[in-house]
C-alpha cells in the first residue's frame, strides 16, 4: 500500500522536473553561448560580449546572446568536464583546458594549435605592488628574500596566479645563471617570507591592500592596474623585476558541445574576435597584454617591455611544472614539510 | 508473525518516507565518497591520509574545534542563563543576536572577523602591541569557530531552563545550599544532557566549517590549514581520489565522535533519571 504512494510521489516529481527542463530548453531557443571562464575576467567580458555581438549581428544578421560563468579556474573546468554545457572555455593556464581532453575528451589533443600563438589571444605577468615610497627599497627578485621583508602571494597549490608567481621566482634563479638547487634554495626562503596563503588572487590583493599585511604583493599586471584604479595610485607603488613569466590566458571551442548545440560557426567567431584589432584594443583597456604583434607594439607605453619567459620554455611543459613542484609531496610542499 | 498493533496511523508509510528521505539526502551522497575511495589500495589511501600536512590539519580542524565548542559550552550556557531568568531592557534584541551566525553567510562572517582582528582592525590594533596576533594564525580559527557555534549551545540549553523553575532553586538555598552547591547539584544535572547536545552540535558544526575560516586562518601549510581546505586543495588539483580519501577520514572521525557523545549523554540521562 504505502510502496504505491511513494512511486504515486516519485511520478509527481517527475513531472515537475520535467517541467523544469521544458522551461529551460525554452530558453535556449535562440543562438545563445556560454562562456566558462576564470574569476577576475568578468570586467573584459562584459566589455567584449557586447561588442562580438554587436559585429555579428552586422556580419550575419543574427541576433545572439553570451553568457557567462565566472569562478575559481579548475573549478570551472571541473563543471565543463562534469557535463556544464560550454561553448567556449577561457581561462588564465592552459592546463585548465588540457583537462577537458584528459578527463572527458571534449576537444582534440592539440587545441592549442587551432588559433594564433597558441590559442593565448592575451597575456598577463606576475610584477610586484609596494607601499607608497617603497620603504623596504624592493628592486627585484632578490630583494624578496632578504629578512623582515613580508611578501603575500596567493597559494600555489589553488591558485593560478600563485602558481605564476612561484614559477616566475624559480625562472628567474635559472635565467641568472642559478641552477635546479639554487632555484629551490631561493624559493624556499621566498615562501618563508610569506606570512598569509591566500587562496586567490583577490584574496591576497584584500589581504596586502585592506588587511595591511606585507611589504610586497606578487601578483598579475593586470590585478596590479585594477588596485591603482580601485584603491588609488597614491598608496602603492609598482616595481618591475628584470624578469617575469608570460601568463597567457588561453581560450578554446568545447568541440562536442558546439558541434551538439550547432553553434560552431558563432563559437569559432567568438574566439576569432579576441584576436580581432577590436578584441585586442579591448584587452588592453582591462590591462591584459595584447598577444597580436601589430596590437601589441600600439601598446608599448602603457605596458613596460619586459624579459618574459614562457613557462613552456622554461620547465618543458605545464604538466611536468605541475608534476615537479606543485603535486603533493612536490617542492611546493617540501618547503613546508622539511 | 503478528503484525504490531500501532495506536498511531501512518507507521509505515512516514517509516518509508523517512528513509527514502534519508538516503537521498544524506546516505546516498556519503557512500558516493566511500565508493570513489575503493578506486585506490589501502597502502595508497593510508599514504594520503597521513601524508604530515594532512595529518597536522586533522590536529588543527579537530583541536580548535573541540576549543571552540568548550568556549560555547561554558559562555552559551550563561547567555541562555541570563536570557532565561532576568529581564532587561533589549532581552528581546540580543535573544535574537544569537541566532545571527545561524544566518549569516560563513564568508561574510570570516571576512568581518579578519577585518576586526587583522592588525589595522578594531580589535587587532589593541592585540597586536600585547604580541598576541589573531587574524592569520591557529588562534583565529578558533575565533571562527567560537562564532559560528555560539547558538546551537544557547538554543539547546535554553528550553530546558526555561523548564527548571526557579522554586527548586529556592527549595536548594532553603535547605541549606549554597549558590555553588545549588548550582552543581541542581542546575548542572538538569541541564547537563542539553548541554551535551549542544556542545556536540556546535562541535560538529566547526568540523566541516569552511566558509568563513578561510578567510581568518592565514593558510599556512602544516601551521593553519583546516582539512576542509586540504580538500579543496585537492580537488583544485582535479586530485578527486585524494580529496575524497581525507574526506572519508574526516567522515569516519566525526562518526566515530559523534557516535561517543551520543553515548554520554545516554549514559548521562539514565544517570540523570536514577537519583530522581
Amino acid at each position: 500500500m504505502h510502496m504505491l504512494s511513494i512511486i504515486r510521489q516519485f511520478k509527481l516529481a517527475s513531472v515537475v522536473l520535467a517541467s523544469f527542463f521544458v522551461i529551460s530548453n525554452a530558453a535556449f531557443a535562440e543562438t545563445s553561448l556560454l562562456n566558462v571562464s576564470y574569476d577576475v575576467s568578468r570586467e573584459y567580458y562584459k566589455d567584449l560580449n557586447p561588442a562580438f555581438i554587436k559585429y555579428w549581428k552586422d556580419k550575419t544578421g543574427e541576433t545572439i546572446t553570451i553568457k557567462q560563468s565566472h569562478g575559481g579556474s579548475s573549478k570551472q573546468a571541473r563543471s565543463v568536464v562534469d557535463g556544464l554545457a560550454a561553448d567556449v572555455i577561457t581561462m588564465n593556464r592552459s592546463p585548465d583546458i588540457d583537462i577537458l581532453y584528459e578527463r572527458a575528451k571534449l576537444i582534440p589533443k592539440d587545441w592549442q594549435k587551432r588559433l594564433p600563438n597558441a590559442s593565448a589571444p592575451t597575456a598577463s605577468t606576475s610584477v610586484f605592488l609596494v607601499r607608497k615610497g617603497n620603504p623596504k627599497n624592493i628592486k627585484d627578485w632578490d630583494d624578496l628574500v632578504k629578512p623582515n621583508v613580508a611578501v603575500v602571494i596567493p597559494n600555489p597549490k589553488t591558485s593560478g596566479n600563485g602558481k605564476y608567481s612561484y614559477l616566475a621566482a624559480w625562472g628567474y634563479v635559472l635565467k641568472s645563471g642559478g641552477d635546479e638547487a639554487k632555484a629551490k634554495a631561493f624559493v624556499t626562503k621566498l615562501f618563508k617570507n610569506v606570512p598569509v596563503l591566500d587562496g586567490g588572487g583577490r584574496g591576497a590583493t584584500t589581504t596586502f591592500a585592506q588587511r595591511d599585511i606585507g611589504d610586497v604583493l606578487i601578483t598579475f599586471e593586470n590585478e596590479i592596474f585594477l588596485i591603482q584604479k580601485e584603491l588609488g595610485a597614491d598608496k602603492f607603488e609598482v616595481v618591475y623585476p628584470s624578469i617575469s613569466v608570460l601568463a597567457e590566458n588561453p581560450v578554446a571551442l568545447v568541440d562536442k558541445v558546439v558541434d551538439k548545440r550547432k553553434t560552431r560557426a558563432q563559437a569559432q567567431a567568438y574566439l576569432d574576435f579576441h584576436f580581432s584589432e577590436i578584441g585586442q584594443d579591448i584587452a588592453a583597456k582591462h590591462y591584459l597584454r595584447p598577444q597580436v604583434e601589430s596590437a601589441a607594439n600600439q601598446y608599448t607605453s602603457t605596458f613596460k617591455p619586459l624579459k618574459l619567459f614562457k613557462v613552456e620554455e622554461v620547465f618543458g611543459s605545464w604538466a611536468k611544472a605541475e608534476k615537479t613542484h606543485f603535486a603533493d609531496g612536490g617542492v611546493f610542499d617540501q618547503i613546508y614539510t622539511q | 508473525m503478528a503484525k504490531r498493533k500501532n495506536i498511531l496511523p501512518g507507521f509505515n508509510i512516514s517509516l518509508g518516507f523517512t528513509l527514502l528521505y534519508l538516503s537521498l539526502i544524506v546516505l546516498i551522497p556519503l557512500s558516493a565518497a566511500f565508493i570513489k575511495t575503493a578506486e585506490i589500495s589501502f597502502a595508497e589511501f593510508w599514504q594520503i591520509v597521513t601524508a604530515p600536512r594532512v595529518v597536522a590539519s586533522y590536529k588543527l580542524t579537530f583541536g580548535a574545534s573541540l576549543i571552540g565548542a568548550l568556549i560555547n559550552a561554558v559562555f552559551g550556557l550563561l547567555t541562555a542563563w541570563v536570557l532565561v531568568r532576568y529581564t532587561f531592557p533589549g532581552k528581546k534584541f540580543v535573544d535574537a543576536l544569537v541566532d545571527l551566525p545561524f544566518a549569516l553567510p560563513t564568508a561574510v562572517a570570516g571576512i568581518a572577523l579578519t577585518a576586526i582582528y587583522a592588525k589595522n582592525g578594531w580589535i587587532g590594533a589593541w592585540l597586536e602591541p600585547l604580541g598576541v596576533n589573531v587574524a592569520f594564525t591557529p588562534l583565529g580559527v578558533i575565533v571562527a569557530l567560537t562564532f559560528i557555534g555560539l547558538p546551537f549551545v544557547v538554543r539547546t540549553v535554553q528550553p530546558v531552563l526555561e523548564d527548571l523553575e526557579a522554586e527548586t532553586e529556592e527549595a536548594a538555598a532553603s535547605l541549606g545550599a549554597n549558590r555553588l552547591q545549588t548550582f552543581t547539584k541542581i542546575i548542572l544535572p538538569a541541564v547537563w544532557p542539553a548541554l551535551l547536545t549542544g556542545f556536540a552540535l556546535a562541535f560538529a558544526r566547526a568540523i566541516g566549517e569552511y566558509g568563513s575560516v578561510i578567510f581568518i586562518a592565514g593558510n599556512m601549510p602544516m601551521v593553519s590549514e583546516i582539512t576542509p581546505l586540504i580538500i579543496i586543495t585537492k580537488l583544485e588539483q582535479y586530485d578527486y581520489v585524494g580529496a575524497t580519501a581525507v574526506a572519508v577520514v574526516m567522515l569516519v572521525i566525526s562518526f566515530v565522535l559523534l557516535l561517543a557523545i551520543n553515548g554520554l549523554q545516554w549514559w548521562a540521562n539514565r544517570n540523570n533519571g536514577a537519583d530522581r
